[in-house]
């Protein structure tokens, strides 16, 4: 167990830098983020030129890289253009998101997973055949919708919470723009897990379970439940990187000021070291997420083994 | 072995599915009690009579002669005061701090403060604080976007050259004669130049900007009508009345607090639910319903923003005596109209001459200067291209940037109407670019073969302003290249003119002139926008479009 995680965590090198160049080569490729500054007229060249050199713009792309990882092993992101350091920027906005993405996971694994037991072990019911019409529903509403008509029912129509959250961003205010986040992949955890344990429930070991007597709430949570989650832990591995990332819409909408709102202002602005940072750290969260997941496996399915 | 550790692996998995589940159940509780609690105290966020406003983070850091967008130019409206001072009403520039700015010869003035003015940390504004603060401004190593401002006054190219380092640190046309007296020489005779001394960026700094550059910033000192009490970057910021401030202007409410929002419908939203109260800027989506949805209490006023569509003078085809029949067809063709009320809901108006409304009459504003040529008239239309030879190889494009705005819209519109009084489908095409950068460098490297839009938001209310830079020969936002020695000569002319009624008059036959070749299109003026709650009243914008803080009252 020990070997594999170090192994995967060398690999996770490789990833990273490729991963980094990747985004700083697209980044600064855009566009002329100093023309920007400028607004909607011509830059004026001396101050350009300045400005172009004080960000090593006026260096060629490969040791612009260079320079940024320097600083980046040193602890240093650069500064916004407006003067505020990006770790400064990443302090505030990363607490907030992984708040709003632990809610919107906790989310999805209750009302998901419940869900998706309950329609698994009575397919073709009523209650299977409501449920799948109504994640369908939701699959299909896209976040900006679901997410304005929240806002203004809840917040403008009946008052009952403050349409935006404030800056803190309290999980008080972050439970319905979780609930707005979740809601798609909670719609996918309740069909995976409803598939798989329909499958499942057929299987051997269930039987043989069942045929040594054992309660059916012990069958179903101990044997068939764990077995089936396999698929579902992966989604929501690889969902914790879009929650991460991908909360700009709802962030947006709610006034969440965190990694995707400040994602989408430093594209916006092309506010090249904003954004560069920001995915590296979104980048070694994903990888880390996904090691969590493999590791995961081993856990809940008896016959994968690391070594 | 292995059998036993997985138990206790899955004994753990099962106590910690418990306590999810009843922490959970907590959480769902709680947001049934802190629902209903938030919803009582939803309208009472501001306490005391604070005026609350929708911000969002400023682009630069707050800093006069860096600031050339709206959300910092609200702070420094609040906090500085120049020389003069636009009327929010009329425009016009009035006396602030300055007592008088005289001239003999339109070249060499003399600035006279008045006295007893106080930055908000008690020190006094003297002549040292314009002219430290202008060469702050100028100087090139401090990366000003807004150093074009002084590049008419003596010494500028020595502290600001085209390339390379600076000559100098300070500007020769500039000296302190004592506390409360300074000289500027400009580099040429500049009739309205006091006037443009309203704007942001020629605002005294303290001496607390110098020594302690980074400490200014993280809470800034100026001399107006608002002192800041807290600034949170990406948060908020909070204002107060400034009891040093001297102007006349004394803010009628307690204070301003700037919320920072994530997006224009969100700060809507939040005033539609009654936790803000002025939003500036209105979601492009909204402005249909604005006016009902807010009973009223919606802004729509000039600003001073033209948009108009230009044509490549340095291109042959478009040099010709002919082809200035088909630019006017073609001007004749759109149907201004129709495309400002549909696209734009009346938050734009049709242009008739190159200025804007923000100008007033006696600024130099005047309404029907273009004439028959900017009113839609299609046959006409249709026979002026025919005479003057048809659209240069049978069709014309039209090209914008349209990563921002709703530049797609209304460009689509225009050959619309164009395709539909040539009554050819393909007449006009338009040729959109990914982005404004890529489009500016299409400009400046003269690559245009058709029509591309052209906008200009003015540096300060002043007719000048929205001549001089876009059509003297070389000017630095002359994008078609056009140039009529006739035209220079004029604005010379106004410029050295001894007063400025002569000054406003010379411009104006300038503006007859280019629009008698018509290298561009004048299409629209745009508006600004803005919304506000029942909480509070005598909500107007500034000619930049910038909330006038001081005369909002709270009831």
């Amino acid at each position: 167990m020990g070997r594999y995680v170090v192994r995967r965590l060398l690999q996770m090198i490789p990833v990273f830098i490729g991963t980094t160049l990747l985004i700083f080569v697209m980044v600064y490729a855009i566009g002329d983020p100093v023309n920007a500054l400028f607004g909607d007229r011509a830059p004026d060249p001396a101050t350009a030129a300045q400005l172009r050199h004080q960000f090593h713009l006026d260096k060629p792309i490969w040791q612009q890289y260079v320079l940024y990882m320097g600083n980046i092993f040193t602890g240093d992101f650069g500064n916004a253009f407006n003067g505020r350091p990006v770790t400064d920027l990443m302090s505030t906005a990363f607490p907030i998101t992984v708040r709003l993405a632990v809610i919107a996971l906790v989310f999805e694994i209750i009302i998901g997973i419940a869900l998706g037991v309950a329609t698994g072990l009575r397919r073709g019911r009523p209650v299977d055949t409501s449920v799948l019409m109504l994640t369908l529903l939701v699959i299909s509403v896209p976040t900006f919708v679901t997410g304005t008509l929240f806002q203004y029912l809840f917040g403008v129509k009946w008052g009952w919470i403050r349409p935006a959250v404030t800056p803190a961003a309290p999980v008080g205010e972050l439970l319905l723009p979780g609930l707005v986040l979740a809601l798609v992949s909670l719609a996918y955890v309740t069909r995976l897990t409803r598939t798989s344990i329909a499958e499942n429930a057929r299987a051997d070991y269930v039987r043989t379970a069942v045929a040594k007597g054992l309660s059916r709430g012990r069958v179903t949570g101990r044997h068939l439940l764990r077995n089936s989650l396999i698929p579902v832990v992966t989604f929501l591995g690889t969902d914790v990187g879009t929650l991460m990332a991908g909360a700009l819409v709802t962030e947006r909408i709610f006034n969440i000021q965190g990694v995707g709102f400040q994602l989408w202002q430093g594209i916006v602005r092309q506010n090249s070291p904003t954004v560069v940072g920001f995915v590296t750290i979104l980048v070694i969260v994903f990888l880390l997420a996904n090691l969590l997941v493999d590791l995961l496996y081993a856990v809940l399915d008896p016959r994968i083994r690391y070594a | 072995m292995r059998g036993a550790t997985r138990l206790t692996w899955t004994d753990r998995l099962t106590w910690t599915g418990k306590a999810t589940a009843t922490a959970a159940l907590l959480a769902l509780t709680a947001t049934a009690c802190g629902g209903g609690g938030s919803g009582g105290g939803g309208g009472g966020g501001g306490g005391g009579e604070v005026v609350r406003a929708f911000w969002t983070d400023p682009q630069h850091p707050v800093e006069p002669a860096n600031t050339n967008e709206v959300q910092g130019g609200k702070v420094l409206d609040m906090i500085f005061r120049g020389l003069k001072k636009y009327n929010p009403d009329t425009g016009r520039p009035e006396n602030a701090v300055a007592r008088s700015i005289s001239t003999d010869d339109q070249q060499n003035f003399t600035v006279k403060l008045k006295k007893g003015w106080k930055f908000s940390d008690g020190s006094p504004v003297t002549a040292k604080s314009f002219v430290d603060a202008w060469n702050y401004g100028a100087l090139t190593t401090n990366k000003q976007v807004n150093s074009y401002f002084f590049e008419y006054i003596e010494g500028y190219d020595d502290v600001h050259p085209q390339k390379g380092d600076p000559k100098a640190k300070t500007m020769s046309g500039l000296k302190v004669k004592d506390d409360l007296t300074f000289t500027v020489r400009l580099n040429q005779k500049f009739s309205l130049w006091p006037e443009t001394l309203g704007y942001s960026a020629y605002a005294p700094l303290p001496k607390k900007f110098f020594s302690d550059h980074d400490g200014w910033l993280s809470k800034p000192v100026g001399n107006g009508p608002y002192k800041v009490d807290s600034y949170t970057k990406g948060q908020s910021m909070k204002l107060s009345k400034n009891k040093h401030y001297a102007g006349e202007d004394k803010p009628k409410n307690d204070g301003v607090e700037l919320k920072v929002y994530t997006d224009q419908n969100t700060g809507y939203t939040d005033l539609q639910a009654g936790n803000l109260d002025v939003v500036d800027e209105l979601p492009a989506n909204q402005l249909e319903n604005a006016k009902k949805d807010l009973n009223g209490r919606y802004i729509n006023q000039p600003a001073g923003i033209t948009q108009t569509i230009s044509f490549p003078m340095y291109d042959k085809r478009w040099r010709t005596e002919k082809a200035k029949l088909v630019r006017r067809g073609l001007s004749m063709a759109i149907d201004r109209e129709k495309v400002t009320e549909k696209i734009y809901h009346g938050t734009r108006e049709p242009a008739t001459d190159l200025t804007s409304p923000v100008l007033g009459k006696q600024g130099g504003y005047r309404p029907g200067l273009c004439g028959d040529a900017c009113t839609y008239d299609p046959k006409q239309a249709k026979q002026l291209i025919k005479k003057g030879g048809g659209l240069p190889g049978g069709r014309i494009k039209l090209t914008s940037n349209v990563d921002t705005g709703s530049h797609r819209q209304w460009m689509e519109a225009v050959c619309n109407s164009i395709n539909h009084v040539l009554g050819k489908d393909d007449a006009c095409l338009v040729d959109p670019l990914p982005t404004f950068a890529k489009f500016r460098n299409n400009i400046s490297d003269k690559k245009m073969k058709g029509m591309f839009r052209t906008g200009w938001q003015m540096d300060y209310p002043l007719i000048q302003d929205f001549l001089q830079p876009l059509y003297y020969t070389d000017a630095s936002s002359n994008d078609s290249g056009f140039s009529s020695s006739q035209v220079d000569k004029l604005m010379d002319r106004a410029n050295s003119a001894p007063d400025e009624k002569q000054a406003v008059s010379l411009f104006q036959q300038a503006e007859k002139k280019v629009l008698d070749e018509f290298p561009v299109i004048p299409l629209w003026y745009q508006n600004g926008n803005a919304g506000y709650s029942d909480r509070v009243s005598g909500v107007k914008l500034n000619p930049f479009s910038v909330p006038v803080f001081t005369d909002i009252k709270v009831k």
